[in-house]
Order: C-alpha cells, then sequence, then structure tokens
C-alpha cells in the first residue's frame, strides 16, 4: 500500500518537473516511476525513515516555527556581523540533552539546531548533542528546551 | 503591483544578507564561528532570493522548481555544516571560546 | 534590479573565494567552497529570469545536488586519504591542518 501512494507521488514529481503531457513522455515517466518502484521493494528501503509519511500532519505547524527561529536568528547573527568596533560575540561549546525517542526526531533536532544560524550542531550521540554557538544568548535559548518540543516525533510500530 | 515591491524588497533584503554573510566569513575569528556567517547565507539569504523569484515567476512550473531548490537547500545545507563542524572537531582543531567561562570541553 | 542582485551575489562568490585562497584550515577553505556553490545555485536561478531562460531552474536544481555530494566526498578524501573507507574500522583520521 505504501509502495503504490508512493508511486502516485514519483509520478506527481515527474509530470511537475517534466511539464509535458504528450503519451509518449508519459508513458516514459510511468515506466520509470514503476521500475524505481520494483527495484525500491526488492531493496526493502520503503519503510519509516525514507518516506515519512507518519510525521506529515506535524509537518506545517514545524515548518511555521523553524521559519520564524531562522528569521529572528539572522537578524541577530547579521546585526552581531555589522557590530564593529566592539567585540559582539561570545562561542560556547554547549552540551544539550536530547528528549526524542525516534532516530528520525533526533537528526531533524539536530539539523534543526544547524539550520538557525548562531548554534552549529558538532557532534550527535545517543542521548547527546554537542552544540557550538555563537553567543551566550543563543546558547541559553537552547538550553532552554523550546525547540525540543516543536520537533516532529513519532514512534511508529511496525 | 503590490507583489512587484514584495518581490524586489525579498531580492534586495537577501542579496544584502549574503554581503553580510561574505563579510561575516572575513571577521570572525576562528572556523566554528565562521560556521554562523556561513549559514546565514545558506538559509535566509537562500530563502529571500528564491521567495522573491517565486513572487515575480508567479503559478507556473518554474515556481515548483524554485520550490524543490529550497527544499534541497533546507535539507542539504545544515547536513553539510554539521559534517564539516564534526569533521573539524574529530581533525583535533579546537574552537576559540569565550574566556569568561574558562572551559574547555573538546 | 535582478542585475543588482546579481552583482550582491556575485560580491558574495569573491569575498567566499578570498577566504577559500585564505583559509588557515583546510576546513575553511572546505567551508567557503560550500557557501561558493549555494551562491553559485542562487546566481543561476537569478540568471535564469534575468534571460528569460527557465530551464537553466534545472541545472540550479541539478547544481544544488552535485554541491552536496561534492562537498561531502571532498571531506571525506581530506579525513580519510581515499574514498573507499567505511570510517568505522579507519578511525584514525588523518592530520591536517
Amino acid at each position: 500500500m505504501k509502495a503504490f501512494s508512493y508511486g502516485v507521488f514519483l509520478f506527481v514529481f515527474w509530470l511537475l518537473l517534466s511539464g509535458h503531457f504528450e503519451p509518449l513522455l508519459l508513458g516514459l515517466g510511468l515506466t520509470s516511476v514503476v521500475l524505481t518502484i520494483f527495484l525500491a521493494k526488492r531493496m526493502n528501503v520503503i519503510d519509516h525513515e525514507s518516506y515519512p509519511v507518519h510525521l506529515s500532519s506535524q509537518f506545517p505547524a514545524f515548518f511555521v516555527y523553524i521559519s520564524r527561529e531562522i528569521v529572528s536568528a539572522n537578524i541577530d547573527v547579521a546585526k552581531r556581523i555589522m557590530k564593529f568596533r566592539c567585540k559582539s560575540i561570545s562561542p560556547q561549546l554547549i552540551e544539550i540533552p536530547v528528549p526524542q525517542k525516534t532516530d528520525m526526531g533526533r537528526v531533524i533536532y539536530a539539523n534543526a539546531i544547524t539550520l538557525t544560524p548562531g548554534t552549529v550542531s558538532v557532534e550527535l550521540t545517543k542521548d547527546k548533542i554537542i552544540v557550538h554557538a555563537l553567543t551566550r544568548e543563543a546558547a541559553d535559548d537552547l538550553s532552554a528546551g523550546s525547540m525540543a518540543k516543536a520537533i516532529p516525533d513519532q514512534v511508529v510500530e511496525k | 503591483m503590490i507583489i512587484d515591491i514584495l518581490s524586489w524588497s525579498c531580492l534586495l533584503g537577501g542579496g544584502l544578507l549574503g554581503v553580510v554573510g561574505g563579510i561575516g566569513i572575513h571577521r570572525f575569528p576562528d572556523f566554528y564561528s565562521r560556521q554562523h556567517a556561513t549559514g546565514i547565507t545558506d538559509t535566509l539569504c537562500a530563502m529571500l532570493i528564491l521567495l522573491g523569484l517565486g513572487l515575480q515567476a508567479g503559478m507556473s512550473f518554474a515556481t515548483f522548481k524554485l520550490a524543490l531548490i529550497f527544499m534541497f537547500l533546507f535539507l542539504t545545507s545544515p547536513t553539510a555544516s554539521h559534517a564539516l563542524a564534526n569533521a573539524a572537531m574529530h581533525g583535533g582543531l579546537k574552537p576559540k571560546l569565550d574566556s569568561a567561562t574558562g572551559k574547555d570541553e573538546s | 534590479m535582478l542585475t543588482a542582485v546579481s552583482l550582491a551575489i556575485l560580491i558574495t562568490m569573491g569575498l567566499a573565494l578570498a577566504r577559500a585562497l585564505m583559509g588557515p584550515t583546510v576546513y575553511d577553505r572546505i567551508a567557503a567552497i560550500n557557501m561558493f556553490g549555494t551562491k553559485t545555485v542562487l546566481l543561476i536561478a537569478v540568471f535564469a529570469f534575468l534571460s528569460g531562460r527557465m530551464d537553466l531552474l534545472d541545472i540550479a536544481l541539478v547544481y544544488a545536488l552535485i554541491n552536496f555530494i561534492g562537498v561531502v566526498a571532498v571531506l571525506k578524501l581530506v579525513i580519510y586519504g581515499d574514498f573507499h573507507s567505511s570510517g568505522k574500522d579507519n578511525t584514525k583520521p588523518v592530520k591536517v591542518d
């Protein structure tokens, strides 16, 4: 069932990328989609990690949240770059806990940390992330843990 | 008309942020803090420029392709940043930390 | 206006290239090249609108992917000295500076 919805998704992707609707190109697209699905089935890679549909309900809220974070963090870092004359940065190396239960959630959390300028995740292990933060304020914000709550994280049973 | 003004301001803001990020990679003292300046040009600068171009194009295949470029950048740029920072840390490059905290955890 | 934006992107690319040439460590150079590649993607996208040839957007799309793979591949080459080691059995990275 998952393979079928994946195939429909791939075919819509093909249509939007090519922008042609002649029978020949549609046929070629269909053939390549079927071949892709066949190979993916054989390799057994269509699972909850490569095709995370179960997270799609949480994703729009996460996207809005991360966009707002990115904008505010960008303005902050840009201000610090343009502040000549005085020392404007105070680099920190901190360790923060990872409350997520799944690998997917952990990776999304580390990526979200890196995506906001001002913090870069240096190392990710099972239960903690080492983060390099540009300023003390950014480090404190991250330690407060408001971002960890916004990460889509849902355990799937197989 | 309003869409035109919106898209031009997005494009100009993106260009400006790009130059700011470019200055940042020359101003910051060590590799890890330069990563943050690179982060500016990879995220908001790219977002604003692609959004501005998308507003110009309206509803078309071009907008879809721009959205796709945006999505790829959104997924790949933090991965590349993390890989770089991780490699630098394992390669033994010490970050210059603020002396007020005084502890070096690496 | 698009010309002004492409000019700003070109200035940024110049700054990134300067950092890649000066960079004290090899990681600085790779980070600068990563930034240069991202800017190239944006420049191609802006140029597509400037010249009205929307096919160039496909090239920008492919460039975004190749840039990422290229950066990761160069990083691996720098750390392990080859492309074939898996990284698990070869945990001692080559010392670089």
